[in-house]
């Protein structure tokens, strides 16, 4: 427990160095049976929890956990390299789940900003909605959010599949490099600005369209992938989707001849 | 970086809300070590109330510091006097800032320039609800100074401000007084890139300014607006298009409490709207702080301006 908080009181304490949470002991706090594990994250810091969980899955060999009460703190659940299931039971803050590779994680409410940020492989499903820049920088592996979005979601990814089931605010798709975001409602102004490569299925009404975003062909490639990842999720019936892509003028000059990167945007 | 944070209970009546904000505004602490502020506002009373101050914490105290703040105190007192008004309350939360009650009938604008006609002297708030607490440090320290969490309210917005675009001092902290109206007051999370335009813009028509802050401009602007004749959701929705720049901000007024985002949705607002209250912040972990249960929260889009009335 942080040094001078009380039991469920939320404090933020600092060393004589103006550091948050210093302290770096394990809680060791885990009702372990087997393989599984439970804690109850109400009284600890973000850096406890992280702890513990690296200690559960990295030293006791835990496949699977628990975690109560995670209270809507910060990078709760980031940097973990392993195969896995986690449960959050509650919300998380910004940055959650960032940099994971291999994990499969459920959260059971709603994530803050940057959710899943440079995320590598792994599943991540989030029952509730989702702060702006879920995925940024997504490298593999599944988002699924059941709720909305806000803006630039998937900015920058690099792989992977993000799943909306509702709405997506501004900027969706933002300088967009590889994989895929199915887009279940409507989006906001600006989809795909910028995008390098990568492809965007939308349900909903788009607002407008970023630079270089232009609408796609359909081919029996994209009803596979969109069946197989709504019949994964249990998503139900996949709805009528309009796929965007990048139109290959804002970027690409490096493959033109001089002459022709005068005619780019 | 900054926090913000608003919150307006949906039965009108008073509740802890000096306690509630500073739980909220200290869960936010890592946004903004610099300063916090409070808009704290009770059922409109008969009296109005002014928070002012006469000094910075951070003024380097001179030889006649207590003096001078003695005597410009007792210039504002007779000042209020001299304008008609009737002195039924002075509290000394701390050396450099006070809180007078009084009855008066007059304009506040009057008061407000004949108080701030004194050496140093500037009106944090005036009106008969709303009171604006401000200083440099962390909520838990600003409440413990003003005795915050004795507090009982209807409503309320707070700031923890991480300086960027001016000095860290209570001029530059938020939450600013949309001077001269009554009861009116805004926090503001981001940079507003066209405030030297506005700033010309609005001082030549005779608005004054306290600070440096990119912030005070949403204030003035809003009180522009409503002396044409605005309502305050019709201003903030003009707001959208005049200002410039990446700006969440939550403006406030005796019965309502609203919030707008800019165009790109750059900074953070979560919104929880529950049966018993409407709270919002730059973080859940904010609004976790008084609600210690899962709730439901979203996060509004791009140029939303949403309003809530008591």
């Amino acid at each position: 427990m942080p040094e001078g908080a009380l039991v469920g009181e939320r404090r933020i304490t600092y060393d004589a160095r103006g550091l948050a949470e210093p302290s770096a002991e394990i809680p060791k706090i885990s009702e372990i049976d087997g393989v599984k594990a439970v804690f109850d994250a109400k009284s600890l810091s973000t850096r406890q929890i992280n702890l513990e969980l690296r200690w559960l899955l990295n030293e006791q060999g835990i496949k699977e956990v628990t975690v109560e009460n995670p209270g809507s703190k910060h990078s709760i659940g980031v940097g973990i390299l392993t195969r896995c299931k986690i449960r959050f039971k509650g919300s998380l803050g910004y940055f959650g789940c960032g940099l994971i590779d291999g994990p499969e994680i459920q959260i059971d409410g709603r994530v803050g900003w940057s959710a899943c940020e440079n995320m590598m492989s792994g599943v991540v499903i989030v029952e509730s909605n989702a702060g702006s820049l879920t995925g940024a920088a997504l490298r593999g592996g599944d988002i699924v959010v059941k709720g909305r979005v806000g803006a630039r979601t998937g900015i920058d990814q690099k792989g992977g599949t993000i799943i909306v089931m509702g709405s997506a605010g501004s900027m969706t798709g933002f300088m967009m490099q590889r994989g895929r975001q199915i887009l279940c409602g409507d989006v906001g102004p600006g989809l795909g600005d910028s995008m390098y490569d990568g492809t965007i299925y939308v349900a909903g009404q788009v607002k407008s369209l970023g630079i270089d975003c232009v609408p796609g062909e359909w081919t029996d490639a994209d009803t596979e992938l969109i069946e197989r990842k709504f019949a994964i999720y249990g998503l139900g019936t996949p709805p009528e989707l309009q796929k965007f892509v990048c139109g290959k003028k804002l970027y690409n000059y490096d493959t033109l001849e001089p002459s022709e990167r005068k005619l780019v945007l | 970086m900054c926090g913000i944070a608003g919150l307006i209970y949906r039965d009108g009546a008073e509740h802890d809300v000096g306690l509630d904000m500073t739980r909220m505004l200290q869960s936010m602490k890592h946004r903004g070590p610099d300063s916090t502020g409070y808009a704290l506002y009770r059922k409109p009373g008969d009296d109005y109330v002014m928070r002012y101050k006469l000094a910075d914490a951070n003024d380097a105290r001179d030889y006649e510091f207590a003096d001078r703040l003695e005597r410009h105190r007792r210039e504002v007192e007779a000042r209020l006097v001299t304008l008609g008004a009737t002195i039924e309350e002075v509290d000394f939360d701390t050396e450099y800032a006070f809180r007078v009650r009084f009855s008066y009938g007059g304009a506040l604008k009057d008061v407000a320039d004949f108080v701030e006609d004194v050496p140093d002297a500037e009106v944090l708030s005036l009106g008969r609800a709303l009171e604006i607490v401000k200083d440099l440090g962390d909520a838990e320290t600003v409440s413990g100074q003003y005795h915050l969490e004795k507090v009982k309210g209807t409503h309320a917005i707070g700031h923890v401000r991480m300086a960027t675009e001016s000095d860290v001092d209570i001029s530059g902290a938020h939450p600013y007084w949309a001077y001269p109206f009554s009861d009116t007051a805004v926090v503001h999370n981001g940079q507003l890139t066209n405030y030297f335009m506005w700033r010309r813009r609005l001082e030549r028509s005779g608005h004054r300014f306290q600070s440096e802050c990119d912030s005070e401009i949403i204030a003035v602007y809003l009180a522009e607006k409503m002396a044409g004749g605005m309502e305050l959701e019709d201003a903030m929705h003009a707001s959208l298009d005049d200002l410039d720049g990446v700006f969440t901000y939550i403006a406030v007024t005796e019965s309502a409490l609203g919030v707008a985002k800019d165009e790109m949705a750059a900074k953070p607002l979560v919104l929880y709207e529950g049966d018993d209250m409407v709270a919002l912040a730059s973080e859940e972990i904010a609004i976790r702080a008084i609600i210690d249960h899962e709730i439901e929260t979203y996060d509004p889009y791009e140029r939303e301006v949403l309003v809530w009335k008591r």
